[in-house]
């Protein structure tokens, strides 16, 4: 992965003197609320229902072992003994105290990671696929882009006040498991006319209030360009995007008055004028990035099924081979080098709020990294992780470590690997709870047998319309709104974030909070119903359209 | 009392005066910065009374290319913050610095504070009008990084940054 050098380290250590001095400041009354707030929140520091919140940026979800026990130790220290993982594959900590952050924020920067731009109107941590690299049908690694946008992006001069927020995402292979389609930016590595790799870029894409899937501005940039596309339109978001409302500032906003042909026409002209400035990127530069994500010494190794152990019975035996191979099925994907496999680490347990660890997992992970994955993990974007380079022989092994710290919950894709938003429990912005519906939908769905027959199906939660649970873009998505100060839900489906990315539709009124749990039901029973074998719910629902389903959920109320 | 502000990374005395002051004040000699609303309105007459220096603040919204036609009569421009989130001041700055290859007096003026005049300068801006309270710190301000990642202007800084890439060539 990549490792600092000087230029980071120095940039890195001189924020935390500078958030030092001006939190200092702030306690000593010098500077006011306002204007400590725009200075926190460049640092990913809001403040919440009960305490500030820190978000601490993960580059495109990479993490070393040693970045992950720091990440533990600061949650064992500062905080109630866990941190939370967002879908910008972040952590986020939820109880630090104010005057703490400059010593967390320190203690970071020792294992090269910070809180830079987790937060405010600016350029976010840049997001990527979390099977880089070992996804078999990838056309390139798009880490090395990610850290070359990365450090673009850090500190920019010019684009540190943009309108509003803007993240951008990566991939290198066709499926598109960053939802690079709802960012502000999407860059694609694709092949050119010639056969040379160069990018596809997107803008105007994204969630929230005004939900829209992004649309192509070039349909191949060769790849020295990169960084001056991105300038250019940045510059003409920055000069033009909304100023005067909030909810209109995203550059969606802006793509969508100008209509694409007239956006493009645009960063097209500004980027003649930037494209061969000083932001051109070097072949040298390209493969001093591409050191850093070298793959790692893989063992020459062959193919084989671990659920069927040397002697051909399951290691599991007959208690624990069941479990161990459900979860080997669901929990684990291809790897691009024989003999190895990608895991996901579940933060998807039924009692536990989604994409949360304790102080203790995180530390567990960390060993495990070592042990099993070449000391690295990822952070995904549906708030899991991943060890990306486990030998098959080692799964069971590893299953069992797993399994016994509550981080093997055989249900990666399934209905009860939700995303979902800390909602009211913690966020200010919230409308409604998410975790407390989470739980009850957990209750609800604990048969895997079920769970498993209904297959892939993404559920996505936000407690209000901000998004930040991607419920626009879930096979199911929930919203919670506020009904005269009720809490109630209004049900999407036939949402998706991928490649084939599209917005749910709203299926009718709101349900109340107790009958989530029965509406999915109803939703369910139409699939099972009508489903055509091998038929996803996305795909029954992009079928029959909305309306059976909708039928089936209103026909009778929902028995209390 | 002239106005305090940080120029060329000193605390100095503002020579100019905005135009309204100067009415007030009953002065006529001291150079003039006016918005460039003004100017667009009043542009004949202030061309036949050329017996002064003239500056130019350009408001948030203002591009700098209706400015270019007359960029070479000004001997200040100068972009105006309009609040803390406001941020086209940045774009201005580096575009009269590196497209337009303005050399004078590149001023911040309106919402001005200490954490903002290290990206300022980067942008090409030397002149800033600050808070009173932020004047002392303004400078040391300037030095809060020592590194950057990306090319831009950085003639303002005191210190040679550290960098990986080059400076913006004169094609920028």
């Amino acid at each position: 992965m990549y490792r600092y050098d000087l230029t980071d380290k120095t940039l890195v250590n001189e924020r935390v003197a500078q958030f030092r001095a001006q939190t200092r400041a702030f306690l000593a009354g010098e500077l006011t609320d306002d204007e400590f707030r725009h200075l926190r929140l460049r640092n990913g520091l809001y403040i919440q229902r009960h305490a500030p919140m820190l978000r601490v940026a993960i580059p495109y979800g990479l993490l070393s072992s040693v970045q992950l026990r720091a990440l533990g130790d600061i949650a064992r220290r500062y905080d109630r003994g866990y941190g939370h993982f967002t879908t910008r594959q972040n952590i986020q900590y939820n109880w630090p105290k104010l005057e703490e952050v400059p010593d967390i924020l320190a203690d970071l920067a020792r294992v090269e990671m910070h809180a830079i731009q987790t937060s405010g109107n600016c350029i976010r941590n840049t997001t990527s696929d979390h099977l880089a690299g070992v996804t078999p049908n990838e056309l390139e690694d798009p880490r090395p882009w990610c850290e070359i946008i990365r450090q673009w992006s850090t500190f920019h001069p010019e684009f540190t006040y943009l309108p509003r927020k803007f993240k951008i995402a990566v991939t290198g292979a066709p499926q598109d498991r960053a939802a690079s389609l709802v960012h502000d930016v999407g860059v694609h590595i694709v092949r050119g006319p010639g056969g040379e790799l160069g990018f596809e870029i997107l803008a105007g894409g994204g969630l929230g209030r005004t939900p829209i899937i992004g649309q192509v501005v070039r349909d191949f940039l060769p790849r020295e360009h990169l960084l001056s596309y991105l300038e250019a339109i940045l510059r003409i978001y920055n000069l033009e995007g909304r100023r005067d409302n909030l909810t209109k500032a995203r550059i969606k906003i802006l793509v969508k008055s100008l209509g694409i042909e007239e956006f493009r026409r645009r960063v097209e002209a500004e980027w003649e004028l930037v494209r061969d400035g000083g932001l051109r990127i070097d072949e040298a530069e390209v493969a001093r990035m591409r050191g850093f994500f070298a793959p790692p010494a893989y063992r020459s190794l062959e193919d084989i099924d671990p659920t069927i152990g040397p002697d051909g019975v399951n290691p599991g035996g007959a208690g624990k081979g069941a479990a161990f191979k459900a979860w080997y099925r669901y929990n684990t994907v291809a790897h691009k080098v024989p003999g190895y496999r990608a895991v996901y680490v579940s933060l998807k347990k039924p009692d536990v709020p989604p994409g949360d660890a304790t102080d203790a997992q995180l530390e567990l992970l960390a060993d495990l990294a070592d042990r099993y994955s070449f000391g690295e993990a990822r952070v995904t974007h549906t708030q899991n992780l991943l060890f990306a380079d486990v030998e098959q022989r080692d799964a069971f092994e590893l299953w069992r470590t797993l399994d016994a710290a509550g981080l093997a919950t055989p249900n990666i894709g399934t209905l009860t690997d939700m995303i979902c938003c800390p909602g009211l429990d913690f966020c200010s912005l919230a409308n409604a709870g998410s975790l407390d519906v989470a739980k009850l939908i957990n209750e609800r769905f604990d048969d895997y047998d079920y769970l498993y027959d209904l297959g892939e199906i993404d559920v996505k939660m936000s407690g209000c319309m901000n998004a930040c649970g991607h419920h626009h873009v879930g096979a199911i998505g929930i919203l919670g709104v506020d009904k005269g100060g009720q809490e109630w839900y209004q049900i999407t489906i036939g949402g998706a974030a991928g490649a084939d990315a599209s917005l749910g539709t709203v299926i009718g009124p709101s349900v109340a909070k107790q009958d989530v749990a029965e509406t999915i039901a109803r939703l369910l029973d139409v699939y099972v119903e009508r489903r055509t074998p091998e038929e996803r719910f996305l795909d029954t629902v992009r079928r029959l359209g909305v309306k059976p389903f909708k039928e089936r959920v209103y026909a009778a109320p929902v028995a209390a | 009392m002239p106005r305090r502000l940080l120029r060329n990374g000193r605390i100095d005395l503002d020579e100019w005066l905005y135009v309204e002051e100067a009415q007030a004040a009953g002065d006529g000699a001291s150079p003039l910065i006016l918005t460039f609303d003004r100017w667009r309105t009043e542009r004949e007459q202030w061309i036949a009374d050329d017996r002064r220096r003239l500056g130019v603040i350009l408001a948030p919204a203002d591009t700098v290319e209706q400015l270019i036609p007359d960029l070479a009569r000004f001997a200040l421009v100068g972009a105006a913050f309009s609040g803390p989130s406001e941020g086209r001041g940045y774009t201005q700055g580096r575009l009269l610095r590196e497209r337009w290859k303005f050399g004078g007096e590149l001023r911040a003026t309106g919402y001005v504070h200490r954490d903002q005049l290290f990206f300022l300068a980067r942008c090409g801006f030397n002149s800033f009008e600050l808070p009173d309270s932020d004047l002392d710190h303004a400078y040391a301000a300037l030095s809060t990084f020592s590194a950057a990642y990306q090319p831009a202007n950085d003639a303002g800084l005191p210190l040679k940054l550290r960098r990986r890439l080059p400076d913006t060539p004169a094609s920028a």
